[in-house]
């Protein structure tokens, strides 16, 4: 008898997180899918209407449009920032003077809000692109490389931390053993570096995905998904990705309310199980040592 | 001991699962303004929820006065620039509901007519001035608007005189001045004489920034919709033709190539671009209304005096335009919440009759908020832009009415926007405009009524 409740001692420990993971998470998540088959203004009066709102979804130019910008700009953004930050790591690991000082610098503009950042990196854009007769709003490529070149230098100082620290973990013997075996530079780094970094990359590449994937504010500063073309009729935002798109439909008027709530389930479910996947491959190259 | 311990236990999870509550519920009292009590339960409330930002402090000084008058407690919350549909959105999920919120106009009232009290039998509606500004839906009254504003082309009067001075000046006289074919003789003489005047262009530049596209895309399309509307005898339409868009681009042409900068740098000017132009003598016009003169008056270092402002109306070469008058009309329409209880919607309109009909509430709303309120009991403004605007009315020029309000769509606007963005740039044809403007009203108003 003692035990038992000893045993459930554990429940009103947790009782408190858990409530508030109910309230803040459970509830909503679940209501947020409920919605998405509804038609509804305030989210007290919802009629169900089962799957319209996914069909109108699908059927959205501006969605798809969304989609595929959004997964050019994944894949790029990704390489990018890792390749930069891992580059940035491996030259501040090597004891050069002042890497400390370098190291907080490459960090700093990751303390600086999104929406600020855009604001500023359009004014740098526009103030370069004026002298060519045109604007970052004008043409979706600069659009596009202006929001990858906003988020390499955002994004990249944060993953050199963790890169940074993943060099400092690898130990010294295996580099030793290796010279003493006659590697050569780049087998070092082939043969030892990169799989003894492999953790650091499965974390690096996850959050650079989801960060890119679930990226608002910077799209909305920077462009606010302009330029726009008008195809049949219908407003398609060139440079416009998932979130801000779902954000769009939400209140454009009060028929799409459920529109943007089916368009964030479909983007919730993308989202997740290409994080889950990137992670078992990942996983699956980690060395143990 | 045991025992003692486990009732402990028992407690501290009981404590913080409390102030995890109590911290939800805290942020509702601490906007609102006024402490005065109402006594018992049987008199309502007020929760207004207002759209200007640039007002606030106004209003909440307002329905400060208001609970000391009477005792009704007044709760004001304003929503930030441009989102007053997303608080409004959550605000009316809440159980403490705004009980007076505003619509844009039909399209916004379409979206949130469910909410909307009848005020055909209010006290308000008795005082409007003309039915004209009440929003109608057959015989039911859901929106009063409550304020007028008056938009046109701004000029310079000095500067302007010392071009008709001038012996290059083909137009002698502001009477002269009074169709778009003049206009374009000004403009154009202007800028080409630009250094002779000391000014940078004809018009401020037509910044397309979201601080500014607004001028252009809604306020500027209004004329073409506003003449459409005319032609065809009707005040709202599921597919506009178009038939006036050569005329908004003769106008839009005008703007862009007669202006302060380069047309190609358009795209990143912004509205306080435009208010320095002006304020500064850059440029003689200024496609705004009267809710500018805060902005551009003199303010002891620079800007224009009173007796300096004049406003034009905006000419685009229609037959007969001679006798156009100014852009007047409302986009700010008072809505009462239906679903509010019967004391709260009592409390709300006798609040809102009080503000158009009490001393202390129309002296407010004119001289602190400087509004045009279409009620008799009106204060007159102190803004000169106000008196011009009567001036024409006087005159017997037909004023332009405001039929912006019946774009299906914020979307609709962003489009149109987008494609005189590109035009000015080069990277587009006209013809972009003209797709944005009659396919995405088509598309827009089906969706948004579908």
């Amino acid at each position: 008898m003692r035990r038992m409740i000893k045993r459930r001692y554990f429940l009103i420990f947790v009782l408190p997180t858990l409530a508030a993971f109910a309230i803040g998470f459970i509830y909503p998540f679940f209501q947020g899918i409920y919605l998405s088959f509804c038609d509804f203004v305030i989210t007290s009066n919802a009629e169900f209407v089962g799957l319209d709102n996914y069909v109108t979804a699908l059927q959205d130019p501006s969605f798809l449009n969304a989609f595929w910008f959004t997964i050019m700009f994944v894949v790029v953004s990704v390489i990018l920032i890792n390749v930069l930050a891992f580059a940035i790591a491996y030259v501040l690991t090597l004891g050069i003077r002042g890497s400390n000082i370098f190291r907080t610098v490459f960090f700093m503009p990751n303390l600086i809000g999104g929406i600020v950042l855009g604001y500023i990196w359009q004014l740098i854009f526009d103030g370069i692109l004026k002298n060519y007769g045109t604007s970052i709003v004008l043409n979706e490529t600069f659009g596009f490389w202006g929001l990858v070149i906003l988020m390499c230098w955002q994004q990249a100082g944060y993953m050199m931390i963790i890169y940074i620290a993943g060099f400092q973990a690898i130990p010294g013997d295996l580099y030793e053993a290796a010279r003493i075996d006659g590697a050569t530079k780049p087998q070092i780094l082939t043969k030892i570096t990169i799989p003894m970094m492999a953790p650091s990359i499965t974390i690096c590449t996850f959050l650079t995905l989801t960060n890119s994937f679930k990226l608002f504010d910077q799209n909305l500063a920077l462009t606010g998904g302009q330029p726009i073309e008008v195809i049949g009729g219908q407003m398609v935002y060139k440079t416009q990705m998932l979130a801000l798109n779902i954000y769009q439909t939400f209140y454009q008027n009060n028929n799409f309310r459920g529109v943007g709530q089916a368009k964030a389930v479909i983007f919730f479910v993308v989202v997740a199980v290409i994080a889950l996947a990137q992670l078992y491959f990942t996983r699956k190259r980690e060395v143990q040592q | 001991m045991r025992r003692l311990s486990r009732i402990l236990a028992f407690g501290m999870a009981a404590c913080m699962t409390a102030t995890a509550f109590v911290g939800c519920n805290g942020d509702t009292g601490s906007s609102e303004t006024s402490s005065g009590g109402s006594g018992s339960g049987e008199t309502g409330k007020v929760y207004y929820l207002n759209f200007k930002p640039e007002q606030d402090k106004q209003w909440q000084d307002l329905a400060k006065k208001y609970t000391e008058e009477t005792g009704v407690q007044v709760k004001v919350l304003t929503a930030a620039e441009g989102t007053y549909e997303q608080t409004l959105t959550s605000e009316m999920d809440k159980s403490e509901a705004p009980t007076l919120f505003q619509v844009n106009g039909p399209v916004g009232y379409n979206n949130w007519k469910d909410f909307c009290y009848d005020l055909a039998d209010s006290e308000i509606y008795s005082h409007l001035t003309s039915d004209e500004f009440a929003l109608k839906d057959g015989e039911a009254v859901p929106g009063i608007a409550y304020v007028l504003e008056t938009y046109g082309i701004i000029y310079n009067k000095t500067l302007l005189n010392k071009y008709f001075e001038a012996d290059y000046s083909t137009i002698k006289s502001i009477d002269d001045l009074n169709n778009f074919d003049a206009l374009k003789t000004v403009a154009e003489e202007i800028q080409a004489n630009k250094d002779d005047l000391g000014v940078e262009g004809a018009f401020t530049s037509a910044g397309m920034d979201s601080s500014s596209d607004w001028r252009f895309k809604t306020h500027l399309a209004n004329m073409p919709i506003y003449y459409e509307y005319k032609d065809r005898n009707i005040t709202s339409t599921d597919a506009i033709e178009g038939t006036y868009l050569d005329n908004y681009k003769a106008i839009w042409d005008l703007y862009i190539n007669n202006a302060t900068c380069d047309k190609t740098e358009l795209a990143s000017k912004t509205g306080t671009d435009a208010d320095t132009e002006f304020k500064t003598g850059q440029a003689v016009f200024y496609q705004n209304g009267t809710w500018a003169y805060d902005s551009v008056k003199n303010d002891g270092t620079e800007g224009l005096n009173d007796d300096e402002f004049g406003m034009l109306p905006i000419y685009i070469g229609v037959d007969g335009e001679e006798n156009q008058g100014l852009c007047t009309g409302s986009e700010n329409y008072w809505c009462v919440n239906k679903n509010a209880s019967e004391a709260d919607i009592q409390a709300t309109l006798d609040f809102m009759n009080w503000c158009v009909t009490s001393d202390t509430g129309t002296t407010a709303l004119a001289e602190d908020m400087g509004f045009v309120i279409p009620f008799e009991d009106a204060k007159d403004s102190t803004n000169p832009l106000i008196a011009i605007a009567d001036q024409y009315v006087a005159d017997g020029k037909t004023p332009v009415s405001w039929n912006f309000s019946t774009i299906p769509s914020e979307e609709w606007k962003n489009g149109v926007g987008s494609a005189l963005t590109q035009y000015a740039a080069g990277t587009a044809e006209w013809d972009a405009v003209v797709s944005a403007f009659v396919d995405g009203w088509a598309t827009q108003y089906a969706a948004a009524n579908g």
